[in-house]
């Protein structure tokens, strides 16, 4: 649930990113910025949940407010709003976070391999950039955008620490994003109930740990099989 | 491009697609910045009537900038420019929006971490500590070691592997290992402690906690990492030197090792840091595997140790009574971990540029 909604918001800005360094910003500051964003991948995740819980939920606490007032009528938002701002609603945004390098970094990767020939000839026929990037571009890196989209998706559903921090979690299942009860996730449940278990708990836990790790395993040969796919299509190679 | 200044005549706007190419009108150059600006300022005056808040101005002046070029723009140059307008607008604002976390968690981290950042924090352990003091001694030492003993089982397994992969690997093996890697390279962390944990059951029984657990779980992660990114980077070294070398008659093994290896030699370090730099940060497998103590414990066989993510994330959960200090310690942990993330990731930079082949390409 929370790598879902991580995937939804962080899908069109990563891929934003990625259009922008590759083919907005100037030349010498994308180089740079290029690098930020590596660097960013490479942050542990127990760093993400720190700033999530210190910094994301509370800045997020008037909003979560605002939106049981006044969006209440969709079941997603119904209320009573969360006081702490550890809901489900924030984890969400701190996988999306997360996981926003990662898929602009690949992303990034696909764009610059767009065959620059391609890219001329649009230019040429006096496409405006937009055109040229949505003719030439976007097409050629599709399945290279699903297929990091997916490895993003693979990393949130076995995120765990930044889970385990900034959800408040409680055994039932709800759908509401914003409230103080929220159903835990797989990893996080793991991190937070090994240490203290015992006998057939620890059996328990280890076969929700295999249960994610089937679920991951799926995501991630697919996102492979949608990679490798568009390698036997390009003909660039 | 858009050398040519005209001052945008309230010209009938003609309809995009049909317009003789004569009648191609274009903004100057700054009128899209400006008028931007002017949606911002508008946007500041809204936000003040219904109560100043800088959130607020940003989102109004935001919208109502990109609005206004777009309008503007197809007023006077017509569709497919403003459309373009538009997609410049709006991919400069998710830029712009998806670099507020990323710096704002680089600054909450760095604030709040400076606050212990000093020689205490890393010549004392937990031992004994109750509120103000105590350091990371002892978690700076065990990630050390948990993760130098990683590299060293999992940089010659990798290692070893890439090598089959290109010089040796062919038909379905060689396949199939390259999609499991590439399958592996996803793996969640914490399942790869359950692997851990489970393995190390089998031998002392259950609820052993030991460093080289730690490290073991450590390596499956990172086995793949290694694997991948030296492959990448044996597949670049050009043919051509290889045949060369065996048309001097050197056996294979030679050429691997006195051609292939050198030539790769800046990849292969930067591949290696970088693999260094993302297990390092790993929290949950060692939170199952390793544990955590609070005394200094340098032997990797024997009993709980403590690690740097683990111990911060310990210090932010369970900080006790009172609570700001262990808080305090969680984050100059946090901020010491990125550092050396940083650090590794420099000196990756640094093998490729210095360790670079001289070729004469």
């Amino acid at each position: 649930m929370a790598a879902l909604i991580a995937l939804v918001v962080a899908t069109p800005l990563a891929v934003a990113i990625a259009l922008y360094i590759t083919h907005y910003a100037p030349r010498r500051l994308a180089a740079g910025m290029g690098y930020v964003i590596d660097l960013l991948a490479a942050i542990p995740s127990v760093v993400y949940g720190f700033w999530g819980i210190a910094s994301l939920a509370p800045a997020l606490v008037p909003f979560y407010a605002w939106a049981a007032d006044h969006l209440g009528f969709i079941p997603l938002f119904a209320g009573p709003a969360s006081v702490t701002g550890r809901t489900m609603l924030t984890a969400g945004l701190v996988l999306a976070v997360m996981i926003l390098p990662i898929i602009s970094a690949i992303s990034r990767e696909v764009f610059t391999q767009a065959p620059a020939l391609h890219r001329e000839a649009a230019l040429a026929l006096g496409a405006t950039r937009w055109e040229m990037i949505k003719m030439a571009v976007l097409p050629y890196g599709k399945s290279g955008i699903i297929g990091g989209a997916m490895l993003g998706l693979g990393r949130a559903l076995g995120e765990t620490l930044a889970i385990a921090i900034v959800l408040s979690a409680s055994g039932g299942i709800t759908f509401n994003l914003i409230s103080n009860s929220n159903p835990s996730t797989i990893a996080a449940n793991i991190a937070l109930q090994f240490p203290e278990s015992t006998g057939l708990a620890v059996n328990t836990l280890i076969a929700s740990g295999l249960a994610l790790f089937l679920i991951t395993l799926a995501v991630n040969m697919l996102a492979r099989w949608v990679v490798n796919r568009r390698a036997d299509f390009s003909g660039a190679n | 491009m858009s050398t040519q200044m005209h001052s945008a005549p309230a010209s009938t706007p003609l309809p995009s697609g049909r317009a003789p190419l004569r009648s191609q009108r274009q903004l100057p150059r700054f009128a899209a910045a400006g008028i931007f600006a002017a949606g911002i300022v508008v946007g500041a005056g809204l936000s003040a009537l219904t109560g100043f808040s800088i959130a607020l101005t940003v989102i109004y002046g935001v919208v109502l900038g990109t609005l206004a070029v777009y309008v503007v723009s197809r007023l006077v140059e017509g569709g497919r420019k403003a459309t373009d307008r538009l997609v410049t607008s709006l991919v400069g604002t998710a830029f712009a929006i998806a670099m507020i976390p990323l710096v704002w968690l680089v600054w909450t981290v760095l604030s709040r971490g400076l606050r212990r950042l000093d020689g205490a924090f890393f010549n004392s352990s937990m031992q004994g500590i109750i509120g103000d003091g105590g350091g990371a001694y002892h978690a700076i030492m065990g990630t050390l070691i948990v993760t130098g003993i990683t590299a060293v089982i999992s940089v010659p397994i990798g290692l070893l592997t890439a090598i089959y992969l290109v010089e040796y690997g062919r038909g379905r093996l060689a396949k199939a290992i390259t999609f499991f890697v590439d399958v592996m390279t996803g793996i969640p962390s914490i399942v790869a402690g359950l692997f851990a944990y489970a393995l190390f059951v089998l031998f002392f029984g259950p609820g052993v906690r030991l460093g080289i657990m730690g490290a073991v779980a450590l390596a499956v992660l990172m086995i793949p990492v290694v694997v991948r990114s030296c492959e990448e980077v044996l597949k670049l070294v050009s043919n051509e030197l290889r045949e060369a070398s065996y048309a001097l008659g050197v056996p294979k093994w030679r050429t691997i090792l006195k051609v292939v290896l050198p030539t790769s030699i800046a990849g292969l370090g930067t591949g290696i840091t970088l693999a260094i730099a993302r297990v390092i940060g790993e929290t949950a497998p060692l939170l199952i595997t390793v544990g955590i103590t609070n005394a200094t414990n340098l032997d990797p066989f024997d009993g709980r140790m403590a690690t740097l993510p683990v111990y911060a994330y310990y210090q932010l959960t369970q900080p006790g009574v009172p609570p700001e200090f262990a808080i305090d310690r969680a984050w100059t942990a946090a901020l010491i971990l990125i550092m050396l993330v940083m650090a590794l990731n420099v000196v990756a930079r640094l093998i490729t540029r210095l360790f670079a082949p001289k070729t004469g390409r």
